[in-house]
């Protein structure tokens, strides 16, 4: 058996005349946490929707542990969905639903109750067995939904947004406990969401989606720190882009004029003098210096600019910028223990300022429409 | 506040004394022991006797019930079936029977009387059991699809879905999920047909026959003729019978879990 | 396009309940096609035929029977009948409107009770309560007993055989069909609409006018077809509290059927009727409509 636990290749699928996903090409191994990430309507439900065989792909491969899926039904596939509304059998216990699946195999008698109870246990919804899912808080019904899903043992197990229904504390707590479950469990989980923080706290590798294709694969790192089109960049986390010309190469460094000043910056990418380039930098990267700060020659180096608005969130304050050359970016300062006095932080609105980044913590891309 | 609040449930209260006022009164009078006059004179039970000893009236309470129970069965299974087709399926000409069933629905009964009528002298059907069994089936089917198909449409469209992915093929998911989930609209569907078969006037006045009489057509036939404690005490029957069958399907209709 | 890919969406599904789909299908269809399609096609046939001797009608078009209803004898009876069904129409509405809005103001807790109180009338006989109202209206009945014990009146009334009975059992057999529909409506309205209008400075009028009227005005319509409509037709409320007068013009369709046997002149009133039935529910579809699109996008 190959490394790949489950193959897309080349699917494609339309609706009528509107292609939701254009030649995906995915591999997701054994064991593995894979999230899809992406916008509503680009095509990441679609996905989980082929695999679990609830619609048949209009082009490609689908291969489930090696085995082409393409004509087997839903039923006799080994693979399980946690629905995004769960889907609860609203006539059944919570005992009833999870051992729908097993009794619908033949399971039978003690075995059957065995299995049901240890699943249960497993979700820590043991007292729970006899309620029905009406008289459960929505927390429980998705841990009832989960349990429902994998006392078949599948190979794989489909997640449809399954956290969006929680409020933010009890979505926090469930993250932690699906990413120890499938440990636990080594079931490889593919989970889909539009929320990008769960995606980067969850995931082992990250698919971000965007109108039916895949724009990057690869670890939660990855996507974040070295984006490798501006869609991934802008969608995962705030970035602030700058748009400059390559004035100078010297392969992988080069000068890079953005206004009035010259970079030299460090890139993948092969570029030629006089290129457009997108300068891509977190706001918690940029680094803020007060007029009674560093010295004349330092700042010579440096972005003059405006603080155009504070907002204090508590653990951060973040700053709106607008440099001198009419570009307006965002920053995120942290609250520094060591500082005495948090009186650095005190920015006001109207203040002179003079901003870079932490050098080589930046994302070069080549220019786009 | 207050005042108005009071006001408020007056207004209530007075509407609903307007519904059931005359109701309570005919009850009331069902039990009087004074056979033309409004006097109380202690609770009897004579009235009732008396139905109960005349062959001809327990005869049409038979026939009500016969026709009833049938035509909301067959009502029933039709309407079902129409419905579980009208959700799942796409199909030739679906929008035409939706639309027959609305216009079925909205169609004064004096209209559908007359409509069944002529179609039963067209066919030469002798008027009677069959052709009021039919009528009756008729008007009956909108009621139970309407039902049913608010029911379905309440499901989550991932409920099949689960089931499937859980490994339940076809059959397995029709019986343990689908049947089930239906049953208290189906149920609540036949109880509705019945009560308005039971109560139904105006289609049966045009499509039964001589040969073939039913408890609303007697009641109506007596009351032309004025008012005695024995119809007091026949129409409070069947306001019984039909109230015990409206609770009882709408105990269906709300339990959601 | 679009076809080929439902249909391969749904193929899989489909092999298993082919025989089932068409079994349902086939049989809802026929039933309407026989029993509801048919027969009215039949009245609207028969309504352009001559009256015949012994086969009820004669095969011979004509339009002299709707240029009948036009008589002054029948004008007579219709306009009648349309005015004592509009009026208890509009009295269903004036109590009915605010009674369904006090019930959507009651506690959710009361709310189902209080429902079920405005249903059971709905679903029992209104031959039954017709009947209950008799009882009520006749000469030594409860209301002129009443009457006379406060002593506002010295003699009894004659209540009964009335146009106002007739009204009155017509709006005490019909009010829950209007009341029903308003609250449907009524309980959907969005609360915050309201707040939103009053936090924009509107009065109490305004808000009703311009705001509530316009988003239950499908309810009100459904609920005066629902009245209207068996208004017109609830000939044994006019025999039981009207008296031998024919004063419906289902007592006239019953009649041409019954005693008259005239049964295509009967079949032209009641296509008539049919016909008032399609303008009011087109109105319902345009002020369902109206209403709805501000929601829809």
């Amino acid at each position: 058996m190959s490394e790949w636990v489950i193959e897309l290749r080349n699917v494609s699928k339309a609706y009528a005349a509107h292609a939701v996903l254009r030649n995906v090409t995915l591999q997701v191994r054994v064991g593995e946490f894979l999230t899809l990430l992406g916008p509503s309507g680009c095509g990441k439900t679609t996905i989980l929707r082929l695999l679990a065989g609830f619609e048949p792909a209009n082009g490609g491969e689908i291969l489930i542990g090696g085995q082409d899926m393409r004509t087997l039904p839903p039923e006799q596939r080994q693979v399980n969905t946690v629905f995004q509304s769960y889907a609860l059998f609203p006539h059944l216990t919570v005992f009833e639903n999870v051992a729908f699946g097993p009794r619908v195999k033949g399971v039978k008698g003690p075995v059957l109750r065995d299995r049901v109870m240890d699943t249960l246990r497993m979700v820590k919804l043991e007292d729970f067995a006899g309620r029905k899912p009406g008289q459960l808080s929505g927390g429980q019904q998705q841990r009832v939904a989960i349990a429902r899903a994998v006392v078949n043992q599948p190979r794989v197990l489909l997640l449809d947004e399954p956290l969006s229904a929680l409020d933010y504390k009890l979505r926090k707590a469930m993250q932690l406990e699906l990413k120890q479950l499938q440990r636990r469990l080594g079931i490889t989980f593919i989970f889909v969401t539009h929320d990008q923080e769960e995606a980067l706290s969850m995931s082992d590798r990250v698919a971000v989606m965007n109108a039916g294709r895949i724009e990057q694969f690869g670890t939660p790192r990855q996507i974040y720190e070295a984006p490798e089109n501006l869609f991934v960049a802008r969608f995962v986390g705030e970035i602030n882009n700058l748009s400059g010309r390559v004035v100078a190469a010297a392969p992988p460094r080069y000068d890079i004029r953005l206004h009035d000043r010259v970079v030299n910056l460090k890139s993948q990418y092969i570029f030629g003098v006089g290129d457009r380039v997108h300068v891509l930098v977190r706001p918690e990267d940029v680094r803020i210096w007060r007029e009674h700060e560093g010295s004349a020659e330092e700042r010579a180096a440096l972005f003059p600019a405006v603080v155009e608005a504070v907002v204090y969130k508590g653990s951060t304050v973040d700053l709106a910028i607008r440099l001198d050359s009419g570009d307006t970016l965002s920053t995120t300062q942290f609250f520094n223990e060591d500082d005495q006095a948090l009186m650095n932080l005190d920015f006001r609105e109207g203040e002179r300022v003079f901003v870079d980044w932490v050098r080589d913590w930046e994302t070069i891309l080549p220019h786009e429409e | 506040m207050k005042p108005r609040g009071a006001i408020q449930i007056a207004y209530l209260v007075l509407i609903y004394g307007f519904l059931y006022l005359p109701i309570l009164v005919l009850i009331v009078y069902s039990f009087n022991d004074a056979k033309y006059s409004l006097e109380w004179r202690g609770v009897t039970w004579t009235w009732y006797r008396n139905l109960l000893d005349d062959p001809d009236l327990l005869q049409a309470a038979l026939n009500s019930v016969l026709i009833a129970a049938l035509s909301a069965t067959v009502a029933t299974g039709i309407g079902a079936l129409a419905a579980v087709a009208l959700y799942r399926y796409e199909f030739f000409g679906k929008p035409l029977l939706q639309g027959l069933i609305f216009v079925l629905m909205m169609t004064p009964d004096i209209v559908m009387g007359i409509a069944l009528l002529i179609l039963f002298a067209s066919l030469s059907l002798p008027l009677g059991f069959w052709t009021l069994l039919l009528a009756h089936i008729t008007f009956n089917i909108p009621f139970v699809v309407v039902t049913v198909l608010s029911r379905i449409s309440g499901f989550d469209r991932h409920l099949l879905e689960a089931a499937k992915d859980l490994g339940a093929t076809e059959f397995q998911t029709v019986r343990r999920i689908v049947l089930p989930l239906l049953m208290p609209a189906v149920a609540a569907g036949w109880l509705l047909s019945f009560t308005l078969s039971m109560d139904d006037v105006m289609v049966s006045f045009f499509v039964t026959g001589p040969t073939f009489e039913i408890l609303p057509l007697k009641i109506y036939s007596m009351a032309r003729l004025g008012v005695t404690p024995e119809i007091n005490a026949l129409c409070t029957l069947m306001l019984g019978a039909t109230l015990i069958l409206i609770l009882v399907a709408q105990l269906l209709l709300r339990e959601r879990t | 396009m679009r076809r080929k890919a439902q249909g391969e969406k749904r193929s899989c599904l489909m092999r298993i309940k082919e025989p089932f789909k068409l079994t349902a299908v086939g049989v809802i269809g026929f039933w309407l096609m026989a029993f509801a399609l048919l027969p009215n096609l039949l009245v609207v046939v028969a309504s352009l035929l001559e009256r015949g001797g012994d086969e009820f009608v004669a095969l011979i078009l004509t339009l002299d029977n709707y240029r009948r209803l036009f008589d002054p004898l029948y004008l007579g009876v219709l306009l009648d009948s349309l005015w004592l069904a509009a009026a208890t129409t509009l009295l269903c509405l004036l109590l009915g409107y605010p009674f369904a809005y006090l019930l959507t103001r009651m506690p959710t807790r009361r709310r189902p009770l209080l429902l079920l109180l405005v249903i059971v009338p709905f679903w029992t006989s209104s031959l039954v309560r017709t009947y209950a109202m008799v009882i009520l209206l006749q000469t030594n009945g409860w209301l002129n007993q009443l009457l006379l014990d406060l002593g506002w009146i010295a003699e009894p009334l004659e209540l009964l055989y009335t146009e106002p009975a007739v009204i009155a059992g017509m709006l005490y057999a019909l009010l829950p069909f209007m009341i029903l529909p308003l609250y449907a409506v009524l309980e959907k309205l969005d609360r915050r609409l309201i707040e939103a209008a009053r936090d924009l400075g509107a009065g109490r009028v305004t808000i009703f006018r311009r705001i509530i009227l316009p988003l239950t005005l499908p309810g009100i319509v459904a609920g005066c077809l629902l009245t209207f409509l068996p208004g017109l037709g609830m000939f044994y409320v006019a025999d039981l509290l009207g008296g031998a007068r024919a004063m419906l013009v289902g007592n006239l369709i019953r009649d041409q059927f019954l005693s008259a046997r005239d049964w295509p002149f009967g079949a032209a009133a009641s296509v008539l009727l049919t016909v008032l039935m399609g303008l009011l529910l087109w109105a319902y579809y345009l002020s369902a409509r109206r209403a709805n699109q501000g929601a829809l996008p």
